[in-house]
């Protein structure tokens, strides 16, 4: 039922042949991996394609691979609404200066899933209209879930207080 | 009478005139995070002419808690209570679809009557979100009533959940492979008096509802969104179905034991507030004929796999052999290690399509754990929605998107 990441894979070197797509294998979908620069046409063209038609939106994402090749992977994932069949787009970002092109302008409801990989990943999407924090506050320093952002690490707005060792004066 | 009108209206046309009319100017509002309407905490920066919304900048985010960061410290056993704190509304469903995410990770089957019992529990949990969804939507409408009866039956699927799992919201009832133990013997009972409750509930509602022309006249054509916006904004679950678009992950890609059942996925046509409203009300009545399904199906066996490797040694054997004490010890120490790779994996929560990527490195902890919550993309379509509507729209539209912080903020 699921598409074949082989076949998607040339489909997409035929359309779009600056992407370098490859296919991989994950579970349950077809999957490729484009180079970055690429990514806004190759959605375009999954959107468009009459017999593809991943018309909905599902998700942007990221994870962090740093600490061991240095890089940031970026995954789409799409689906069409007609068939069911689901396309997962990986691409691979510098990680030291992540930075790709928004596709805002290709799906709107990539505004706030980019807005939240920036959020948790520092990646730069250029030409989103409106690239700010969104599920933390703008004071907030570091991009969390990168793997250096350590796990306990706390970034209090008003210095923190120890209840017990320094109470509240008694007013009586 | 007509005196007052014409007093009024000369009144606004001289108040017009004067440049410092506050009426003629853009005014800036900032609704929430603690207003009523704004359940959950969530703030509107709504930029206003008069009371009609020109922009509406959305702010979610106080509810974070860090979610992803935290499964990545724990093993992955370890995350399941952190997923019934995602939809705290339907906590059953999140905790099946991330266990199911990672059975389909490792390659483990699940046991045909947890299978089952998955799908009746989802089910139940679905009823009572979305009780808890209409009952809001129109209590914030002034339905009081509806409210109210809603969560009368609500009540009772709760009372059903707490008896199952021991607790109301944070239930942790799903394991990888299984479910942590078998349901009570009387299970069936509460669960029928539940239903039988609901479906009470619903017919009243219906009739309260039906016809109320204050209630209709603030749903009908309130809120639209076409087909198109709506698939390119990621909207799934009622809010797309609303559009007249038959998405419904348990029927396009089913999982569980879904494909086994005879249900039907009701769909709008304008896209409005009343077709939301209307498909998770249908819905509401689909769910019950599933679990009727599930209980007149239901197979005996056992709940939770047989495999040593992601599956605890049952409690008797962890006290009377060694091999059991250490496998126990092993998978609580070391967590359950599943194999590299990573999945996208998807079920049909009651909000719309609540999707997991998981990646792991092999260790015995996630190396990361994406939730795809499907309300977080609901709020992104909002400013689309209230644009041109009124500040009491705005009230409704919102408890229609059926925003869960939890969920949102992660």
């Amino acid at each position: 039922m699921a598409i074949d990441s082989a076949d998607l894979a040339a489909r997409v070197a035929a359309a779009v042949p600056s992407s370098e797509p490859e296919g991989f294998a994950t579970p349950g979908e077809g999957a490729i991996e484009v180079l970055a620069g690429a990514v806004p046409d190759v959605l375009r063209f999954l959107r468009d394609d009459p017999e593809l038609s991943m018309r909905l939106f599902l998700d942007v994402t990221a994870v962090d691979y740093e600490e061991s090749r240095g890089q940031l992977e970026l995954i789409y994932v799409l689906r069409s609404p007609t068939s069911g069949e689901r396309v997962l787009v990986k691409t691979r970002l510098d990680a030291a200066d992540p930075r790709t092109a928004s596709v805002s302008d290709v799906f709107a409801g990539a505004n706030w899933a980019e807005r939240e990989v920036y959020d948790m990943f520092g990646v730069h999407f250029e030409g989103h209209p409106n690239l700010r924090r969104i599920l933390l506050y703008e004071e907030f320093e570091g991009h969390p879930l990168r793997k250096s952002y350590p796990y306990q690490k706390r970034q209090p707005l008003v210095p923190e207080r120890d209840p017990i060792a320094d109470p509240w004066p008694k007013k009586h | 009478m007509s005196d007052d009108k014409d007093r009024g209206s000369a009144q606004l046309r001289k108040a017009q005139a004067t440049a410092a009319d506050p009426l003629s100017e853009i005014m800036e509002l900032q609704m929430g995070p603690s207003h009523p309407a704004c359940h959950g905490t969530i703030k509107f920066n709504l930029r206003l002419d008069g009371e009609n919304i020109i922009a509406c900048d959305t702010e979610v985010g106080y509810l974070h808690r860090g979610f992803e960061k935290m499964c990545e410290q724990g093993t992955w056993t370890q995350a399941i209570p952190y997923t019934d704190r995602l939809n705290y509304a339907s906590p059953l469903i999140n905790n099946f679809i991330f266990c199911e995410a990672v059975e389909r990770l490792c390659g483990i089957t699940v046991p045909e009557r947890a299978s089952y019992l998955r799908v009746l529990l989802s089910e139940c949990a679905r009823i009572s979100d979305h009780l808890t969804c209409l009952g809001m939507g129109a209590t914030e409408l002034g339905a009081f009533t509806v409210g109210f009866y809603m969560n009368e039956a609500r009540e009772l699927l709760y009372n059903m959940s707490s008896r199952v799992t021991g607790a109301r919201v944070t239930v942790s009832y799903g394991r990888v492979g299984g479910l942590v133990r078998d349901v009570p013997d009387d299970f069936e009972d509460m669960i029928r008096a539940a239903l039988k409750r609901t479906n009470e509930v619903l017919r009243d509602s219906e009739k309260l509802l039906e016809r109320n022309r204050i209630f209709t006249d603030r749903m009908v054509g309130i809120g639209t969104m076409s087909q198109e916006q709506a698939l390119s904004f990621g909207l799934t679950g009622p809010l797309l179905r609303a559009t007249g678009i038959p998405y419904d992950l348990r029927k396009v890609a089913p999982y569980m034991v879904y494909d086994r059942m005879d249900f039907e996925v009701p769909v709008g046509t304008k896209g409005d507030n009343f077709d939301r409203f209307s498909v998770r009300f249908e819905e509401t009545k689909q769910s019950i004929r599933i679990v009727e399904q599930c209980l007149a199906q239901l197979p005996g066996g056992p709940v939770i796999a047989d495999d040593p490797t992601y599956v605890l040694p049952p409690k008797k054997d962890v006290y009377t052999t060694i091999e059991g004490l250490m496998n126990h010890f092993k998978i609580i120490i070391e967590g359950i290690r599943v194999p590299a790779g990573e999945i996208y994996f998807a079920g049909e929560a009651a909000n719309g399509e609540l999707g997991f990527y998981l990646v792991s490195d092999g260790s015995g902890r996630p190396y990361r754990v994406r939730v795809r919550p499907p309300c977080f993309y609901g709020m992104s379509a909002l400013e689309t929605m209230v644009k041109g509507f009124m500040i009491p729209d705005l009230a409704a539209i919102f408890g229609m998107i059926n925003m869960i912080g939890g969920e949102c903020d992660r």
